[in-house]
């Protein structure tokens, strides 16, 4: 109908937003399994920057996927705020996208599908809006060969590809990555690393990543939140000042990750399950 | 191609089988005509239109029935599945009423409807609902809840989630639930056709029963090779399109 405002709201779509700043402000929360109550965060808290990248690591059971869960709004904490830029998160919304460990893409519908999902819950785009929105982010993903494959038939790199396009199309602020890369291969890894790191300069997202993989924290965050379970705490902070792009090979790259690995070490309990 | 051609050869060794017994004279030819007879039998009820008439009465009770069946069994399941108290009472009266088979609810059907086409629709219904029922309430149960807090991260709420995410993620459960369904509706069509005179209608049950009635075994086995073929149609065109659509997107065929 109206040409030239579809072509534009493209461009204003396609515009990269402002990233959020996060505040996380004295957090609790606790679980009841048959075997007890867990403390999983014990008075939490936390400053992330517009458009920093924060890596939280630990060892399993230390919270730290917690902590991801209550700032996308799918958990509410039992004492505590969350707000995004100064305003309280109540629920889930896509201002805060999560890329989940496992891809948690859906079956019935194709790559494309996918990546339009989010974008189909945009009500002032058009069909073709969409359209264009999605192939946008499959190219940055460098998927646009494989827009009408099924999903099982991709490698496990490729499903988490789609599933950071599928996060990146309805435009957040800010994108929450729970281990998204723990099941794939190291080569496959460290192509990723490289990728989001080019995405995240190119969309300037706040990006907030756990992982129990300390080398991978140190590859992408500006800051390492080193997490200690029972009950799970922020033990210490790393700032990581390496040049970008970096090299998960580079010499410095493993002095910073053999200082955090002492950390660790520290608090693990004897019996607990030694991070990589 | 090659498979199709092989199919056919199958059929064609099949009646000329039933031909060599036939012309063996082992059984008397009252108790088993021969191809011929049933084609010609076929044919003729098809020229003056019986037949047409019988297979659209047929088809229109059993699709109707079939159709509210699923409309009224979908939110049934959905239900179930949603809340623990519907579970509880009308999951469990679903599944009692799933073993019963559908063929036991026609002298209810009977006695509450009279000779009408109420009956018949009540029966097809029976047969339809209990099974789509537990299918969708099964396949909603089976749903991955990632899939759930994805969706609701892409700002997915309440109906939405319904029906883009929860749905179509339980759709295999759904359909097989559909497929059994539809199973066991056409069968207590036939086995209420056959023991009941609608006088509203005559469909293929009751072409069969006054076949028998009549001794005309041409009629009685051209009867049920229409009821075979509708069987086998319903089949290639509505289940085997989606089932292929699913094994390939969800990526389960061999």
């Amino acid at each position: 109908m109206f040409r030239a405002k579809t072509a534009s709201s493209v461009t204003d779509e396609l515009q990269v937003v402002p990233p959020s700043k996060l505040a996380i402000e004295d957090v609790s929360k606790s679980f009841r399994p048959a075997t007890g109550t867990v403390l999983a965060l014990d008075r939490v808290s936390l400053q992330v920057n517009e458009g920093a990248f924060v890596c939280l690591v630990g060892a399993s059971g230390c919270g730290k996927t917690t902590l991801l869960n209550i700032i996308a709004g799918l958990e509410k904490p039992d004492r505590g705020d969350v707000l995004a830029d100064g305003k309280p998160v109540t629920g889930p919304g896509r201002e805060r996208l999560v890329m989940f460990q496992e891809a948690a893409l859906f079956p019935w519908l194709d790559v494309f599908g996918n990546v339009l999902f989010g974008l189909k819950l945009k009500p002032h785009l058009s069909n073709k809006d969409r359209r264009d929105v999605a192939r946008y982010y499959l190219e940055l993903v460098g998927l646009t060969r494989f827009e009408h494959a099924n999903i099982h038939e991709l490698s496990g790199g490729m499903k988490q590809r789609v599933a950071l396009a599928r996060a990146l199309a309805p435009n957040p602020r800010v994108l929450l990555m729970d281990e998204p890369f723990a099941a794939l291969d190291a080569l496959t890894r460290e192509q990723l690393y490289g990728d989001i790191q080019r995405i995240w300069k190119a969309r300037n997202k706040t990006i907030v990543f756990v992982t129990h993989n300390v080398r991978e924290a140190v590859c992408l965050g500006d800051r390492v939140l080193l997490f200690s379970p029972h009950p799970g705490r922020i033990q210490e902070e790393f700032v990581i000042e390496l040049p970008r792009p970096r090299d998960l090979n580079s010499v410095e790259l493993a002095e910073y990750a053999s200082k955090i690995m002492h950390s660790l070490r520290a608090f693990m309990q004897p019996n607990g399950a030694a991070p990589e | 191609m090659k498979r199709f051609l092989f199919a056919v050869l199958f059929f064609i060794f099949l009646l000329f089988v039933w031909q060599k017994l036939y012309d063996a004279h082992i059984w008397s030819a009252v108790l088993l005509p021969s191809p011929g007879q049933v084609a010609n039998y076929l044919k003729e009820a098809a020229a003056d239109g019986t037949l047409f008439h019988a297979t659209v009465i047929t088809m229109r009770r059993l699709l109707i029935g079939y159709a509210v069946g699923i409309v009224i069994g979908l939110p049934l399941g959905l239900i179930t599945a949603r809340w623990n108290l519907f579970e509880d009472t009308i999951g469990t009266m679903a599944l009692g009423l799933q073993t019963l088979p559908s063929v036991c609810w026609v002298p209810l059907a009977l006695l509450w409807f009279g000779q009408t086409e109420a009956a018949m629709l009540f029966v097809v219904i029976m047969g339809t609902l209990w099974s789509v029922v537990i299918a969708t309430d099964t396949g909603v149960r089976h749903v991955p809840p990632i899939y759930r807090r994805a969706a609701l991260t892409m700002g997915s709420k309440h109906f939405h989630i319904w029906f883009k995410v929860i749905l179509p993620a339980a759709l295999p459960f759904i359909v097989s639930g559909m497929k059994q369904g539809w199973a066991f509706a056409w069968r207590s069509l036939m086995a209420a056709e056959i023991f009941v005179s609608i006088l509203t209608g005559f469909g293929l049950g009751q072409l069969l029963h006054y076949g028998r009635e009549l001794s005309a075994m041409d009629q009685v086995i051209g009867i049920m090779v229409v009821i075979v073929v509708i069987g086998l149609l319903a089949d290639k065109i509505f289940f085997s399109p989606i089932e292929t659509f699913m094994h390939r997107r969800w990526g389960t065929s061999q």
